[in-house]
C-alpha cells in the first residue's frame, strides 16, 4: 500500500476492539449495523406473525389468548413497519450515501451514530414491554378512545407512546443528515441530475420524514397527556375528538409508507440497469417520479379514514388523489420493463429479486388503487384484503429489493460475492412462499374476514384459505432463513469479489472491496451518470476517478454547491466519539423515568443528556474549519 | 360475509364495482406479469460473467413510459368516473327511508334502538336487526366506548361508530333472508366475537315482529318460575332490562324479547338451553373481559334463571 494511503486509512480508521464499536462514527460500519439490527427485529416480527399464523391456521383455536393476539399483532406491525422498514433502508443510504456521491463520511458522522443508537435503544425499551407482559395492545395505529387510560390503563400504550416518540428522535435526525449531505458532500460535478436514483429516494423520503413525523410526535404526547396529566384532547366526555388522533396517525403514516418504499424503489433503479446492461430508461421521469410520489403522498391520508364519516366531497377528493398517485408508481414501473426489454439481462440472484419484484410491486398497486376507490373502500378496509394489499406493498416493495440489494453490494461490503447456488433456492422459497402466503388473504378479505380477529367460527368458509396463508408464510420463513444462512456462509466462503464484480456503472464501484476507511483516495471528479461506462457508452465528458483532490491534512472531505456540485470547501470531520452513544443513553434513561413515573430516573437522564452535549459541542481544535475554501 | 354477492341498493352498484376492477386488476397484472417474465427467461444465465456481456444504450425506451403511462391514466381515469358515480349512486338512499334504527356500539355486542312513531312503538334490542324486505332502512351510529365499525357486507360498506359524533349509514334488502355482519374497528380482546345480524322479512312479517318486540314481558311468572324471575332480578336486573318487570338495566342488552334472537352474546353462541346456561354460568369462559360478570349459581338456581329467560318470547 502506498504510504499515502496507509496515512488516510489511518486518519480514517475507528479504533479496533469495543472501543470503536461504541465510538464509531464511520458511515459504513453505522450502515452495516443498521442493516444487522434491523434484519434482527424482522425476525423478531417474523416470529411473532408465525405464532399468529398457527393461532389462525384453523377455526376456534385456543393456543393464543386475545390478549396474547393482540400484543402480537401490535407488536408485529410496529417491529416490521418502525423497527424494520424505516431503518433498514437507512442502513443502506448511510452505507452508499457517501460513497454514491463521492464523498468520505456524512455531513454529520456522530448525528448519524446519534440516530443509530438512539434507534436500537428505542427498539430495546419497546421489547422490553415483552417479557413484561405489557406490550403494546392498541395495534401499530393505536386509535383512541381503546387506546386512552380509560380503557387501556396498563403501561402498555405508555411503552407505545413513549417509545414512538423516542424513535421519531433518530428518524428525524437521520433524515437531516441526509438531506445536508445530499445537497452538501458531493463529489464535484456530481450535479443535481447526476445523482442516483437511490439518492432521490432517500432524499424525498428524508424530506418527507422531517415534515411527518413531527405529527405522530406531536399526537403521541397529547395522548400522553391524556393518559397522565388529564387533558382531554381525544377525550370525548369533555368534548375531546377522537378523530383528531386519526388524523395526524395517519399524516404521518401514509407518507412514512412512501418513505419506507422510495428509497427501495431507487435501490432497483439503480441495480437493474446493471443486470441488463444499459442505463436505466427514463432517469429523468423516474426521478421526477420519485418527488412527486412524496408531494402527493402527502395529500392522501384520508384514504386510511374513508369510512369514518366523512363529507362526501372530502371522500371524493381524497379517493381521487389515492389513484393519481399510481401514475408516478406507472412512470417507474414502466421504465425498469422498458430497461428489461432494451437491455440484455442476467439472471442474477439480485435480479431475480428485482425482477420478481417489479411485478409485486403492480399487485401492491392494483389492489391499492382498489381500495382507493371509496364506496369499494368501504368494503375492503378492514377486512384481510387489506392486510394482503400491505403485505404485498411492504415485503414486495421493501423486503425484495432489500433482499436483492443484499447480494448486489454485498460483495462491496465484504469483499466476497454471495453464493447463487443458494440464492437461486433462497429466491424462489421466498417468491413462491410469498406468494402462497400472502395471495390468499385477498381472498379471504373478499370473503368477509375482519383484520384483528384473533380466531373465527367455523361455517364462514375461512378455514381453507388461512391454512394456505399459514403454510405459504411459514415457507416465506424459510426462505429468509436461506437467505441468512447463505449470508453467514458467503462472509467465510464466498468467492472473492475484487473492486466491481457485477462490471457496474456507479461511483461505488471504484474503489476497492471492502472500503477502505476513507472511501476515496481522492475525490473524484464527476462527468455523468455512470462514471464508470463512460468509455463503453461513448460519453463525450469523463469522469476523473484517479486524480483529484487528495484531502490528507487530517479528516477532510469536500462541501460542493447545492445545484451544479462546484467544490466550496474543505470540512474538518470530526472522529471517533462517545457523545452520541452517551447522549442516547442519557435519552433512554429520560424515557424510563416518563415511563415508570420515576422523576428522579428522567432527571438524571436530562443531566446525562445536557452533560453529553456538553462534551460533544466541546471546541476541538482539530475541526476548526480553515479560513481558505477551495475557491476563495 | 361475502360482498361478491350482495342484495339491496346500497350493495350492488359497489358489488358490480368490486367485479370490475378485480377484473380489470387480474388483466393488468397479468399483462405486466408477462412482461416480466419474457426477459427474465430470456435473459443469459449468471454463469456468463457480466464482464463478458457488452454495456450499451439500447436505445432510450422512452416509448414503454409514454405508452405504459398513457394507457394507465387512460384506465385509471375511467375508474376515477366509475368511482364517482359508485359513490354518487349509494351516498343517500333511493327512497326516504322507511324508520331509524339508532345503534350503538358497546365492547362487545351491538344495541339497536328501532324508533317508532309514535313514540310509544320505539323499542330496544340487540345484535340483530329485522329490517322489511325492499325499504330503506336509515342507521344512526352511535359510539358508547371505543370506536366499533358496522358491517353488513352483503347489504353495505362499513361506517365506523366513533364515539362523540353520529355518523349516519342505510341499508336495504332486495332479498328476505339473514345477513351477516361484524365489528370490522379493531376494538378490544373480543373484537372477534361482535357479530351483528340482519334478517329481511316481507312486510307483513316485518310488521308483526315489531308489534311482538314494542309489548311489555307477560306478567311475572308464578309457580316454579317465580324462583328463576326472582333471581334474575336479584342477580341480573342491575345490568338488563325486561320490560314491564322491575329488571330495568341498561348496561347489558335488552332481554325484555331475548328468546326471539337466533344467537347469543353478539353471535358468539346459539340461542338455546345449553348455551345459556354456559352463558350465565361463566361468561368470562366464552368472552374473556365481557362486562358480563361470573355469577356462581347452583345448579338448581341456573336451571331456574334459564328457565326463566326462556320464556321472554
Amino acid at each position: 500500500m502506498a504510504p499515502r494511503l496507509a496515512r488516510l486509512a489511518e486518519l480514517w480508521s475507528t479504533a479496533p476492539g469495543w472501543r470503536g464499536f461504541f465510538s464509531s462514527v464511520d458511515h459504513k460500519q453505522i450502515g452495516i449495523r443498521y442493516v444487522v439490527t434491523a434484519f434482527v427485529f424482522l425476525i423478531a416480527g417474523g416470529i411473532e406473525a408465525l405464532v399468529m399464523r398457527v393461532q389462525l391456521s384453523h377455526s376456534n383455536l385456543g393456543i393464543l389468548s386475545p390478549e396474547a393476539y393482540d400484543q402480537l399483532f401490535t407488536m408485529h406491525g410496529f417491529s416490521m413497519i418502525f423497527l424494520y422498514a424505516g431503518p433498514v433502508l437507512s442502513g443502506f443510504s448511510n452505507y452508499l450515501f457517501p460513497l454514491l456521491l463521492g464523498s468520505r463520511d456524512m455531513a454529520f458522522p456522530r448525528l448519524n451514530a446519534l440516530s443509530y443508537w438512539i434507534y436500537v435503544f428505542a427498539g430495546l425499551f419497546l421489547y422490553a414491554s415483552f417479557p413484561l407482559g405489557l406490550a403494546p395492545d392498541a395495534g401499530w395505529f393505536n386509535y383512541p378512545p381503546y387506546s386512552s387510560a380509560a380503557y387501556n390503563p396498563g403501561l402498555n400504550i405508555d411503552f407505545y407512546v413513549l417509545g414512538l416518540v423516542f424513535l421519531g428522535i433518530s428518524t428525524t435526525v437521520g433524515a437531516a443528515n441526509f438531506v445536508v449531505t445530499l445537497l452538501r458532500m458531493r463529489a464535484p460535478g456530481m450535479s443535481i441530475n447526476r445523482l442516483p436514483i437511490l439518492v432521490w429516494g432517500t432524499l424525498t423520503a428524508s424530506v418527507g420524514n422531517l415534515l411527518a413525523v413531527p405529527a405522530v410526535s406531536l399526537g403521541c404526547v397529547l395522548l400522553l397527556m391524556d393518559r397522565r396529566f388529564g387533558t382531554h384532547f381525544f377525550d370525548v366526555e369533555t368534548a375531546g375528538q377522537p378523530l383528531l388522533w386519526q388524523h395526524l396517525f395517519w399524516m404521518f403514516g401514509h407518507p412514512w409508507v412512501y418513505a419506507i418504499v422510495l428509497p427501495a424503489l431507487g435501490i432497483v433503479s439503480d441495480a437493474l440497469p446493471t443486470f441488463c446492461r444499459r442505463p436505466l430508461v427514463g432517469y429523468t421521469p423516474v426521478a421526477l417520479a420519485t418527488v412527486t410520489t412524496m408531494i402527493v403522498g402527502f395529500g392522501v391520508w384520508l384514504h386510511h379514514m374513508f369510512a369514518t364519516g366523512m363529507p362526501m366531497m372530502s371522500l371524493a377528493f381524497f379517493g381521487a388523489a389515492s389513484m393519481v398517485i399510481t401514475i408516478p408508481s406507472a412512470v417507474s414501473a414502466f421504465a425498469w420493463i422498458a430497461t428489461l426489454w432494451t437491455g440484455r439481462p442476467i439472471r442474477t440472484t439480485a435480479f431475480l429479486f428485482f425482477a420478481s419484484f417489479i411485478f409485486l410491486f403492480v399487485v401492491g398497486g392494483v389492489s391499492g388503487v382498489m381500495t382507493g376507490a371509496v364506496p369499494l373502500d368501504w368494503q375492503l378496509t378492514d377486512t384481510y384484503f387489506v392486510v394482503a394489499h400491505l403485505h404485498y406493498v411492504l415485503i414486495g416493495i421493501n423486503v425484495f429489493p432489500v433482499v436483492g440489494g443484499i447480494y448486489y453490494w454485498f460483495p462491496k461490503v465484504t469483499g466476497r460475492l454471495m453464493d447463487e447456488r443458494l440464492g437461486r433456492w433462497n429466491f424462489w422459497t421466498m417468491l413462491i412462499g410469498f406468494n402462497l402466503g400472502f395471495f390468499p388473504m385477498h381472498i379471504a378479505g373478499l370473503m368477509g374476514m375482519p383484520r384483528r380477529i384473533y380466531t373465527y367460527s367455523p361455517g364462514l368458509g375461512w378455514d381453507g384459505v388461512n391454512l394456505v396463508t399459514t403454510i405459504g408464510s411459514f415457507m416465506f420463513a424459510v426462505g429468509v432463513a436461506l437467505f441468512l444462512v447463505n449470508v453467514v456462509r458467503s462472509l467465510k466462503h464466498g468467492a472473492p469479489a475484487g473492486e466491481n464484480p457485477w462490471d457496474a456503472a456507479t461511483l461505488e464501484w471504484s474503489v476497492p472491496s471492502p472500503v477502505p476507511a476513507y472511501n476515496f483516495a481522492v475525490i473524484p471528479l464527476i462527468a455523468s451518470r455512470h462514471p464508470l461506462w463512460e468509455e463503453r457508452l461513448q460519453e463525450t465528458e469523463r469522469s476523473s476517478l484517479e486524480r483529484g483532490l487528495r484531502l490528507e491534512n487530517g479528516r477532510e472531505t469536500l462541501a460542493t454547491t447545492v445545484m451544479d456540485a462546484e467544490a466550496d470547501l474543505i470540512l474538518k470531520m470530526p472522529g471517533d466519539s462517545y457523545a452520541p452513544l452517551a447522549l442516547a443513553v442519557g435519552l433512554a434513561a429520560l424515557f424510563v423515568g416518563l415511563l415508570a413515573h420515576s422523576a428522579a430516573v428522567a432527571g438524571i437522564g436530562v443531566v446525562a443528556s445536557a452533560l453529553s452535549l456538553l462534551a460533544w459541542l466541546w471546541p476541538e481544535r482539530i475541526l476548526g474549519q480553515r479560513a481558505e475554501s477551495a475557491h476563495g | 360475509m361475502s360482498y361478491l354477492r350482495s342484495w339491496g341498493r346500497a350493495a350492488q352498484p359497489v358489488m358490480h364495482l368490486a367485479w370490475g376492477l378485480i377484473g380489470i386488476s387480474v388483466l393488468v397484472v397479468s399483462v405486466i406479469g408477462v412482461l416480466v417474465a419474457i426477459p427474465l427467461v430470456r435473459a443469459a444465465p449468471a454463469r456468463s460473467a457480466p464482464l463478458a456481456s457488452p454495456v450499451a444504450r439500447g436505445g432510450s425506451g422512452l416509448a414503454w413510459i409514454y405508452i405504459g403511462v398513457g394507457i394507465s391514466t387512460l384506465v385509471l381515469l375511467a375508474i376515477v368516473v366509475w368511482t364517482l358515480f359508485t359513490l354518487a349512486a349509494v351516498a343517500s338512499p333511493f327512497e326516504r327511508p322507511a324508520f331509524t334504527i339508532e345503534i350503538h356500539g358497546h365492547q362487545w355486542w351491538w344495541e339497536a334502538r328501532y324508533l317508532g312513531t309514535p313514540a310509544s312503538r320505539t323499542f330496544v334490542t340487540a345484535n340483530e336487526l329485522h329490517i322489511p324486505v325492499g325499504r330503506a332502512v336509515r342507521l344512526e351510529l352511535i359510539g358508547d366506548d371505543v370506536i366499533h365499525s358496522f358491517w353488513i357486507p352483503a347489504l353495505a360498506g362499513k361506517t365506523d361508530v366513533i364515539p362523540g359524533q353520529t355518523n349516519l349509514a342505510w341499508i336495504e334488502a332486495d332479498a328476505p333472508g339473514v345477513y351477516v355482519g361484524q365489528c370490522t374497528e379493531y376494538c378490544g380482546g373480543q373484537h372477534a366475537h361482535m357479530a351483528a345480524f340482519a334478517i329481511a322479512e316481507p312486510a307483513a312479517s316485518f310488521d308483526r315482529w315489531w308489534a311482538a318486540q314494542v309489548t311489555p314481558a307477560a306478567n311475572p311468572p308464578t309457580g316454579p318460575l317465580a324462583h328463576g324471575a326472582a333471581l334474575f332480578d336479584a342477580h341480573c336486573a342491575a345490568c338488563h332490562a325486561v320490560r314491564g318487570t322491575a329488571a330495568g338495566g341498561i348496561l347489558g342488552p335488552d332481554l325484555t324479547h331475548v328468546m326471539s334472537r337466533r344467537t347469543i352474546a353478539a353471535g358468539a353462541l346459539t340461542n338455546d338451553s345449553r348455551s345459556l346456561a354456559a352463558w350465565i354460568e361463566n361468561a368470562q369462559r366464552i368472552k374473556p373481559g365481557c362486562a358480563m360478570p361470573t355469577l356462581n349459581l347452583n345448579r338448581a338456581d341456573l336451571a331456574a334463571v334459564v328457565a326463566y329467560v326462556q320464556t321472554l318470547r
